[in-house]
């Protein structure tokens, strides 16, 4: 490894553990201040960082742009409202029962989806979300328009989600394993095959590669990591609605990941913290806090060429350089 | 009476197809000739109804709403192309839709500042409100006037691009943007000539749906859904799948809605029928759309490469 490669890893690991200790800080400086608004701000930052960092599976590794899975989100959010609707509060059922309806719903879609690509594929994955919203709305003795209520938060027999810091850690543990996981995943054989479809898919297929099974595979897990976000967002909010799974939410998601860095491990991470933070910054100021938020996204996808966490970790290693050299 | 009913039913689907129409080809002309998705084609339909509204409200003429309101939205069209979306041309399709996206929470909250939240209504034309018999059966004649505007826009665009000068050069454009460059078209104009027509048409649908829905801040959405729904049917690129697949997911969705939840409750248990009718109905067109996919990835009507 040469000099310069290493310091362009550990400017990743210094970026990463600075943003993740931050993270792990809130609870605390939250006590501190004694405002339970951050501690819930900084929950639904981690649960849509979880989300954002799920997508970009597929979304940075794959280039498969998928502007539906706010939809995983609803699913998982829905798995809990209705269950425990039916008087059914056990985290384990409701997690089990959210991933294989998740897992299902994922492959078929993912097999219709996946048959196109380019902008087709952005469509389809669009229209898919589209349905589940309505389906949603159309669910009447579920809440419909108004959504779910949902009286107890997830039991998971050892621990309970009812209190906001074990909710906020149990978020950040997802997360953080999330994380951890899909950095093995990338760099393992089958991240270089899912990343080899992104540049030449035609190529691996000559090589002899299945490509559609990677990349559906692909598209399950990042869907099924969606859908735990739309639990805990669930057990957040103690309400599911079609909401969640509004293609705005969606798009959110993709701003979420351009902002932070496409295609990083930890750049979704940052890309939730920044967009949220300034969302709740600018609702602070203005009711029409949309008008300055939609330029602000096309300002952004003009000029952010490698995120904020690219930004930091260039920013990080030519430190580490400066320091380095005798100069 | 069912009979009755029925075609009360297909007319309302041919409307709903012929709106979608005027907004599927215009959006279906940019991807094709520019290879660029614009998610606000929908805010270009939502501000050509605010505008028409605006104007008829104010003077009461519908044909001045028009003549004011489909010339703004098109000029609105051709300023946020030359300001914003001429940058993108060369970006990724990622780009693309993420600052239209951003496009579409900028009008959204623009025609709130501006209207504000509530909806804005807009009555049909005084001449055209009331009713038309056809075959003992009577129908709205505004919701004649829309089909047939979008017939006429039908066939008034398949003449001026398979026919004109200016035609042959989009359907070049299509296929081969260099050698149209090269042989000393000004392919930019080119491209602002293709957006504004597109924001026109949109504009346009905008001015003929004002009267039937309501005019209100996020009305773009859900028919841009169901536009792209119809492009990917149709055909991405296709105005020929453009016009025969709004037709289609005109038809199928309003059909579906009146009469399928009855059609379950033949084969289903009542209760299930009543909750399961409605959202089986709200899936048809997707269902409809990933049928299409499953067996031509590439559309109904493809565009043809000669």
């Amino acid at each position: 490894m040469s000099p310069a490669v290493r310091r362009r890893v550990d400017a990743r690991v210094v970026v990463a553990v600075l943003l993740l200790g931050g993270l792990a800080l809130v609870p605390m400086i939250s006590s501190l201040i004694g405002g339970p608004f951050y501690i819930t701000l900084f929950t639904r930052i981690v649960i849509f960082a979880l989300a954002a960092v799920g997508l970009n599976l597929i979304l940075g590794y794959g280039a498969l742009v998928s502007f539906g899975h706010a939809m995983y989100i609803g699913i998982g959010a829905y798995a809990v409202g209705i269950l425990s609707h039916h008087g059914v509060g056990s985290g384990w059922i409701q997690l089990a029962a959210a991933l294989a309806v998740g897992a299902v719903v994922a492959v078929v879609i993912g097999l219709v989806c996946l048959r196109t690509s380019g902008m087709a594929f952005i469509m389809i994955t669009l229209a898919f979300a589209q349905m589940f919203y309505f389906l949603a709305i159309s669910l009447k003795q579920y809440g419909g328009d108004d959504g779910l209520t949902i009286a107890a938060r997830s039991d998971f027999g050892v621990f309970t989600l009812a209190s906001n810091t074990v909710l906020y850690y149990t978020a950040l543990g997802v997360l953080v394993a999330c994380l951890i996981a899909f950095h093995r995943l990338v760099y393992s054989r089958f991240g270089m095959v899912l990343r080899g479809c992104r540049s030449n898919e035609r190529r691996m297929a000559a090589l002899g590669f299945p490509t559609l099974r990677y990349k559906l595979t692909a598209y399950v897990i990042s869907a099924l990591v969606c859908v735990i976000a739309g639990m805990l967002l669930a057990n957040l909010t103690k309400f599911s609605a079609p909401s969640y799974m509004a293609w705005q939410a969606s798009g959110d998601l993709i701003v979420m990941i351009v902002l932070g860095g496409m295609g990083t491990i930890v750049g979704p991470v940052a890309g939730a913290v920044a967009l949220l933070i300034l969302e709740e910054i600018l609702s602070g100021w203005t009711t029409h806090w949309m008008i300055v938020l939609g330029p602000a996204i096309v300002l952004i996808v003009l000029t952010a060429k490698r995120g904020i966490y690219g930004y930091l970790v260039e920013r990080t290693a030519r430190h580490a350089e400066a320091g380095a050299s005798p100069s | 009476m069912t009979v009755g009913l029925f075609l009360t039913q297909a007319l309302n689907g041919l409307q709903l197809g012929i709106l979608l129409f005027l907004l599927a080809a215009g959006l279906t002309l940019v991807f094709g000739i520019m290879n660029f998705v614009n998610l606000a084609h929908g805010s270009l339909y939502m501000m050509g109804a605010y505008f028409a509204a605006a104007v008829f409200n104010w003077t009461g003429s519908f044909v001045l709403a028009g003549l004011i309101g489909v010339p703004a939205t098109m000029l609105l069209g051709v300023v946020v192309e030359r300001v914003a979306l001429i940058r993108l041309y060369r970006r990724d399709h990622l780009d693309q839709v993420l600052a239209t996206f951003g496009l579409i929470l900028f009008f959204n909250e623009l025609v709130r500042i501006i209207w504000g939240p509530a909806s804005v209504y807009m009555n049909t034309p005084a001449a055209l409100s009331g009713t038309v018999e056809l075959f003992g059966l009577r129908y709205p004649s505004y919701r004649f006037a829309i089909i047939g505007v979008g017939l006429a826009v039908g066939i008034g665009l398949y003449l001026l691009i398979h026919r004109t000068r200016i035609g042959m050069l989009i359907r070049a454009g299509a296929t081969h943007p260099e050698i149209v460059a090269a042989m000393g078209v000004n392919v930019r104009r080119l491209n602002t000539i293709v957006f504004g027509l597109g924001a026109g048409l949109a504009g346009l649908a905008g001015l003929m749906a004002g009267p039937i829905v309501s005019v209100q801040p996020g009305m773009g959405e859900p028919i841009l859904i169901l536009t792209l729904v119809v492009i990917v049917t149709g055909g991405i690129g296709s105005i020929r799948g453009a016009f025969y697949g709004a037709l289609i997911v005109g038809i199928v969705d309003t059909i579906g809605r009146a009469f399928l939840p009855t059609l379950l409750r033949e084969f289903l248990e009542r209760s299930l029928a009543q909750a399961a009718g409605p959202a089986i109905a709200s899936m048809l067109i997707y269902v409809l759309m990933a049928l299409v996919l499953a067996i031509r990835p590439q559309g109904l009507f493809p565009v043809r490469h000669a």
